[in-house]
C-alpha cells in the first residue's frame, strides 16, 4: 500500500473538512478498505478515520421513525428495540455468518462497500477494462449484473442492507462539503451507476460524508429480506430481495420490492410490487412477482442462473414477510 | 542375545498403540507454543516482497530495478535467474505469479514501497488459461496428444458397445483446484559464517530439502540444516526448496541478516501448485444385469504449461474390453503439484460418474451395479479388492440405511427439496517410505527417539511415541519425540500416505532391538531367561512375576545410554500397502437456487493395523471436507480474457464453512485380517471418491447429471435449466 496521511477528527465538520480534499478517503471499520488498500486497488492520499466523531453514533427515535448513526455496527443493529419492526435488517444481519464481521462492520462501511467485482478487486477499475475491451463482457461474469448492465458498469451493487432499507423508504443525511452543509436523500438516489471511471459508485463528491440514515415508521408494515449464499459460512449474496409490505385485511395495500447483488445499484422491481398490490400474498402470487421481478432481466454470457435465483429471492422474501416461507436454505 | 519377533503385539495385549489417543502437541498447537516457520522472526530479520508477474504470457521487455535499491530500509534486491533482460535474450512469462523480483527489507511496508518502485514492461502475448474447451486448444495447436491404450482385440471394444443391451454416452469433468496452505509456502533463513545455513522451511521434505539448498547455493550438503517442528499444510505442494526458498537464502547471505520469505496469499493460490482439471466423454456399455462389458473414453484436462493429464481412467473398475485415448491440454497457467492422491479424485470423478449414470439407464440401484463389477476391480491396489469392497459396502450400507432410503432419479421429496444418495469407490497404495530412527534409552530410563520425518498435522509425532511406548511397556507420555530436523536420521518425504508406514516401521525395530539389549541385561542381573521377559506397564515380567522395574532395567545399560537404529522399509509384516474404500452420501437440493445440504456422509476405510483412531479418524474427516469443498465449491477460476487466475484469494476461493459440513461418519474396516495385514497409510485414499460420490447423490435427487464439479448453484441451475 502506498504511504497516506492519517486523520482523526471528532466533528462532523472536522471529518468534511479533511474529506473537501482530492483523494481523501472515509476509514469507518476498514474491513472493505482496508484490503483494497492493502492490493493498491484503492489509492490514497489521506484516510479520513471518523470512529471519533460521536454524532455518527446511535439509534434513536426521531418523529415516528429512527435514525441510525453510519457508525452504528451490524449487531447493534439486529439488537437494538427500536428496530425490532424493521426485520428485513435483522434478515440481512444473520445472513452475515462472521461475528467479527457482525460487530466490527459498520452501516456505513456497508452502504458504502465497493463492488466485489474481481476485475475491479485486480486493479482493471470499477468498469473492468482492458484495451478498450470490458473484461465482465467477454470473460467470467459469473457473478455479475443481470440488470442496468447496458451500458459500461457490469458489477452489482455490493451492499446487503441497502436493499432492505430503500424498501423500508429509507433516506440518507449528507453533510458537508460546506462546514454546515446537509441534505438528506432517499436512500435509493444516493447510488449512481457509473459511465466512466470518474464516477464512483454513490453519488458522494469530495467533501461530502454520509452521516445517518432515516427510517419512517414501520407502522403495521411486514417486512423481509432473501438472500441466496453460495456457502453457508461467510460469503456475499448471489442475489436477494427485500420485501416490504403494508397489509390491509389480508390483502397487499402497497408492496416494495428491491432486490440486490443484480445491478450496478439497488433494483427496484416496481412490476413485482405492481402484481402484488391488492391481493392477498399467496405462494402462487409470490411465484407470480418473482417471475414478474425478472421478465426485464438481461443476463451476460454466464449468469443466466441469477435470473432465477433472482426470482426465487424475490418469492421466497414475499413468503417469509407474510410468515409462509418453508423449506429452503 | 535374545532376537525378539519383529511384529506388532497381538490386538487384544495393545494398551497405547492401536488405540485411540489425542495428539501430544495438540496443547503446544492450541495454544501458539507451537513454532512454524513464520514465527521464527525478530534478531533483524529482514522482510521480503515480491513482484510477480502480472500476465499469463509475456516476455519481460524492460526490468529496472535502481531505483527499489535506492528506497528507505531497502536491504538487497535479488533478481530472480533469467528475468533480466541481458544479451537480446528475453524470459518468457508462462502464467501469472512467476517470481520476478524479491525486495528485502527492514520492514514489510519498506519491502512493498520497493516493489512498486521496480520499472517493469512486457511484451504481452497470447494465452489460453481455459482447460475446459478441447476444440480451442486444438486449434490453436496447444494440445500434446497422450497415447491410446486398449485392452482386448481389435475392434472388440466397438462390437462390445454395439451389441451390449444398455450403452450409456456422457461427458464428465472436475475443474482444477489449487494448493491454499493456511501457512504459505516459504521460510526464514539464516547463516552462520559464510558457509553454513540454517532453514527454517515449512515442509513436508525435512530429509531431502537440504541439498536442494546446498547444491544451487555452492556449500556442502552437510552444512545446510533444516528445521520444521510444525507446518500449517502441506498436502502435497511442501516437497522442494522452491526458487523462492532460494532467493531468501541468498539474501540472508548478502546482507548477513536473517530473512524471512513467504508467499502471500495471492501467489500462494497462483505458484504453489494445482491439482489437474480432468474432462472425459465417456462411453460404457452394460449388459442388462449390470455387468459391464465395455469402456470407451476420452479425456483430457491441464496440468500447465507441460501439457499434462490425467491417468488411470477408468478408476478401479476396469472392463476386460476398454479403449482410453488422452489429450493434455498446454495451459498458462500456475504449475501443477502433488495434491492428496494425485490423479484418484479427477479419475474417480470421471468413472464412478459414469457407473452412477449407466445404472441409472439400466434402471438399477447403483449400489447393484458396483457390487456387481467388484470382479472387474483390478484397478484396485488392494490384494484381495473384491471381497474387501464388498465388506465395505456392506458396513456403508448399513451405516447409511442405503437400502432403506434408496429412491430412483428425482424420486425423493423432501419438504420442498430434492434428496438423494450417491456414492463412489476407491483405491490407494500407502506403502510406506524409506527411512530411520534413533531410540536412545537413558540409564534413568527416560526414552527419546530421533527421526528427520515431520508432522503434517496428521499426528506422526503422537503415533511414533505410541509405537515406542507399547514396545516398552510405557506410557505414551514417557517418550520424547524429536522430529523436524535434516540433522537425525534421514526419514522420508511426507507424500503418498507412505508416512505412518516409513516411521512406525523403522521404530517398532529399532524398539525391539533395544529391548532386547535390555532384557539380556536384565536376564544376566536377575537370573533369568532372556527369552521369557516381557515389557509391560513399565515392568519387566517374567511370565506374570514382575523381575524389576523399567527404570532398574534401563539403569542397567550404563552411564552412556543405549541407542540403537531402525531402518525400513523391510519386508517382516509391520507395513503393508493397497487399501480399498467407500464412501457414501446423502444430501439435498434446493432446485430454486441450486444450494446443496449434506445431510449425511458416510466413509468407511481399511488401512490395515491402525496406530491411533482417534488421529485416523481426524485425517478421514480432513478428507471429507476437502471433498465436500471440491465437490461443491473449490475451483480455480481461470478467465481466458485475461489471462488471470480470478479467485485467487481466500474470499472468493469458496472453501466450505462448518455449516456446509452435515453430518460426517467415519469407519474403519478392521476385522482381524486387516489388523494382521500391517501398517498402511492413510493421507490420500479418503480424499478420493467424495467428490464422485457428492456429484452421483446430485443426480439422484435432481435427476440430471451437472457434469462438471464443483457443484455450483449456478452449475446446477444451468444443468436443470438445460435438461
Amino acid at each position: 500500500m502506498n504511504p497516506f496521511e492519517y486523520a482523526q477528527p471528532n466533528t462532523e465538520a472536522e471529518a468534511v473538512a479533511l474529506l473537501a480534499e482530492r483523494g481523501s478517503t472515509v476509514l469507518a471499520s476498514g474491513m472493505d478498505l482496508m484490503p483494497l488498500l492493502r492490493k493498491s486497488v484503492v489509492e490514497t492520499e489521506r484516510v479520513v478515520d471518523i470512529s471519533r466523531v460521536e454524532s455518527l453514533r446511535g439509534i434513536e427515535a426521531v418523529g415516528g421513525g429512527v435514525t441510525i448513526g453510519v457508525l452504528s455496527t451490524l449487531e447493534d443493529i439486529a439488537c437494538n428495540p427500536l428496530l425490532a419492526d424493521y426485520p428485513s435488517l435483522k434478515d440481512v444481519n444473520e445472513g452475515i455468518r462472521a461475528i467479527q464481521v457482525q460487530q466490527n462492520g459498520t452501516l456505513g462501511g456497508d452502504l458504502c462497500h465497493l463492488p466485489n467485482c474481481w476485475y475491479f478487486r485486480s486493479g482493471y477499475g470499477l468498469l473492468g477494462r482492458e484495451n478498450g475491451k470490458s473484461l465482465p463482457e467477454i470473460g467470467d461474469n459469473r457473478y455479475h449484473a443481470i440488470f442496468g448492465n447496458a451500458g459500461p458498469a457490469k458489477f452489482v451493487s455490493a451492499s446487503r442492507f441497502a436493499p432492505a432499507l430503500i424498501a423500508w423508504g429509507a433516506k440518507v443525511r449528507i453533510a458537508g462539503p460546506e462546514p454546515d452543509a446537509e441534505k438528506w436523500l432517499p436512500l435509493e438516489e444516493f447510488y449512481q451507476t457509473p459511465k466512466t471511471e470518474r464516477h464512483g459508485v454513490t453519488v458522494l463528491t469530495p467533501g461530502q460524508l454520509l452521516t445517518h440514515v432515516w427510517l419512517p415508521s414501520a407502522e403495521n408494515k411486514v417486512s423481509a429480506t432473501y438472500e441466496v449464499l453460495e456457502m453457508e459460512g461467510l460469503d456475499w449474496p448471489l442475489a436477494s430481495a427485500a420485501a416490504t409490505l403494508e397489509l390491509e385485511a389480508g390483502r397487499v395495500r402497497t408492496a416494495t420490492i428491491v432486490l440486490g447483488h443484480v445491478a450496478p445499484t439497488p433494483w427496484f422491481s416496481l412490476v413485482a410490487a405492481d402484481v402484488l398490490v391488492g391481493q392477498p400474498v399467496t405462494p402462487q402470487l409470490a411465484q407470480a412477482a418473482g417471475e414478474a421481478a425478472v421478465s426485464e432481466a438481461t443476463p451476460l454470457s454466464e449468469n443466466a442462473y441469477k435470473v432465477r435465483l433472482a426470482q426465487t429471492s424475490v418469492k421466497r422474501a414475499l413468503l417469509k414477510a407474510t410468515n409462509q416461507l418453508e423449506g429452503g436454505l | 542375545m535374545v532376537e525378539l519377533k519383529v511384529e506388532w503385539k497381538p490386538r487384544n495385549e495393545n494398551t497405547v498403540f492401536n488405540h485411540p489417543a489425542v495428539r501430544t502437541d495438540g496443547v503446544d498447537k492450541a495454544s501458539g507454543f507451537a513454532k512454524y516457520s513464520t514465527d521464527y522472526t525478530g534478531n533483524g530479520s529482514l522482510h521480503v516482497r515480491l513482484l510477480t508477474a502480472r500476465h499469463a504470457h509475456a516476455m519481460i521487455k524492460t526490468l529496472n530495478v535502481r531505483d527499489a535499491k535506492r528506497m528507505d530500509g531497502v536491504q538487497e534486491v535479488y533478481v530472480f535467474p533469467f528475468r533480466e533482460p541481458a544479451n537480446g535474450m528475453l524470459y518468457e512469462v508462462q502464467w501469472e505469479g512467476e517470481p520476478i523480483v524479491a525486495v528485502a527489507a527492514d520492514t514489510p511496508a519498506q519491502a512493498e514501497a520497493g516493489v512498486r518502485a521496480i520499472e517493469i514492461a512486457y511484451y504481452v502475448l497470447d494465452h489460453l488459461v481455459n482447460d475446459q474447451y478441447l476444440e480451442a486448444a486444438t486449434e490453436l495447436g496447444l494440445t500434446k496428444p497422450g497415447r491410446t491404450a486398449e485392452e482386448g482385440e481389435e475392434g472388440e471394444v466397438d462390437k462390445a458397445i454395439s451389441s451390449a443391451a444398455v450403452v450409456h454416452r456422457g461427458s464428465y469433468g472436475i475443474q482444477a483446484i489449487t494448493h491454499c496452505c493456511l501457512e504459505p509456502h516459504g521460510s526464514t533463513c539464516a547463516w552462520e559464517g559464510e558457509d553454513k545455513l540454517n532453514v527454517e522451511l515449512s515442509t513436508q521434505n525435512v530429509s531431502g530439502t537440504g541439498g536442494q539448498f546446498a547444491g544451487p547455493l555452492g556449500i556442502d550438503a552437510a552444512n545446510v540444516t533444516v528445521h520444521c517442528d510444525y507446518i500449517g499444510g502441506g498436502f502435497g505442494s511442501k516437497f522442494a526448496a522452491d526458487e523462492w526458498g532460494l532467493a531468501c537464502a541468498e539474501i540472508a547471505k548478502a546482507t548477513k541478516r536473517p530473512v524471512q520469505l513467504h508467499l502471500d496469499r495471492p501467489t500462494e493460490l497462483q505458484i504453489a501448485g494445482s491439482r489437474p482439471s480432468a474432462f472425459a466423454d465417456v462411453t460404457v456399455a452394460a449388459n442388462q444385469d449390470g455387468t459391464i462389458v465395455a469402456w470407451d473414453s476420452h479425456h483430457w484436462g491441464t496440468d500447465g504449461i507441460r501439457g499434462g493429464t490425467v491417468t488411470q481412467v477408468p478408476y478401479v473398475i476396469q472392463p476386460k474390453l476398454r479403449r482410453v485415448r488422452t489429450t493434455g491440454l498446454i495451459t498458462n497457467t500456475g504449475p501443477a503439484r502433488a495434491w492428496r492422491a494425485p490423479n484418484h479424485p479427477q479419475a474417480c470423478a470421471l468413472t464412478s460418474t459414469a457407473i452412477d449414470d449407466l445404472a441409472a439407464a439400466l434402471g438399477m440401484d447403483p449400489y447393484d451395479v458396483f457390487l456387481k463389477n467388484l470382479n472387474l476391480a483390478t484397478g484396485s491396489q488392494s490384494k484381495n479388492p473384491q471381497e474387501v469392497y464388498a465388506e465395505e459396502m456392506k458396513v456403508a450400507e448399513g451405516l447409511m440405511d442405503w437400502k432403506g432410503k434408496w429412491k430412483g432419479r428425482g424420486q425423493w421429496d423432501d419438504n420442498g427439496w430434492k434428496r438423494g444418495l450417491g456414492m463412489a469407490i476407491h483405491t490407494w497404495g500407502g506403502r510406506a517410505g524409506g527411512g530411520s530412527c534413533t531410540i536412545k534409552v537413558h540409564q534413568d530410563g527416560t526414552v527419546e527417539t530421533f527421526a528427520g520425518t515431520q508432522d503434517l498435522g496428521t499426528g506422526t509425532r503422537t503415533c511414533i511415541g505410541q509405537v515406542v511406548a507399547e514396545s516398552f511397556g510405557l506410557p505414551l507420555s514417557a517418550v520424547q519425540v524429536n522430529i523436524g530436523s535434516s540433522k537425525y536420521p534421514q526419514s522420508g518425504a511426507s507424500g503418498g500416505s507412505t508416512t505412518i508406514g516409513g516411521v512406525s516401521g523403522p521404530h517398532r525395530r529399532a524398539a525391539l532391538d533395544a529391548l532386547g539389549k535390555i532384557f539380556d541385561k536384565v536376564a544376566a542381573k536377575y537370573e533369568v531367561d532372556a527369552a521369557s521377559l516381557s515389557a509391560k506397564d513399565g515392568k519387566i515380567l517374567n511370565g506374570e512375576n514382575v523381575v524389576c522395574t523399567w527404570q532398574q532395567a534401563a539403569g542397567l545399560v550404563g552411564p552412556m545410554g543405549l541407542e540403537v537404529m531402525g531402518e525400513g522399509p523391510k519386508d517382516d509384516g509391520l507395513t503393508s500397502d493397497g487399501v480399498c474404500g467407500v464412501q457414501m452420501v446423502d444430501l439435498s437440493v434446493d432446485t430454486e437456487t441450486g444450494r446443496v445440504k449434506i445431510n449425511k456422509y458416510v466413509a468407511v476405510q481399511d488401512i490395515g493395523t491402525i496406530v491411533n483412531h482417534q488421529l485416523a479418524k481426524s485425517q478421514v474427516l480432513g478428507a471429507m471436507i476437502q471433498c465436500i469443498s471440491y465437490g461443491l465449491s473449490e475451483e480455480r477460476i481461470m478467465d481466458n480474457a485475461s489471462g488471470r487466475f480470478l479467485n485467487a484469494n481466500l474470499r472468493d476461493y469458496k472453501l466450505p464453512r462448518i455449516g456446509d459440513i452435515g453430518e460426517l461418519v467415519v469407519e474403519f474396516y478392521e476385522p482381524d485380517s486387516q489388523y494382521n495385514k500391517g501398517v498402511v497409510g492413510l493421507g490420500e485414499p479418503p480424499v478420493i471418491s467424495g467428490g464422485a460420490a457428492i456429484s452421483n447423490a446430485v443426480a439422484n435427487a435432481i435427476g440430471v447429471r451437472v457434469p462438471v464439479l464443483p457443484l455450483t448453484p449456478k452449475r446446477i441451475l444451468d444443468a436443470l435449466a438445460n435438461a
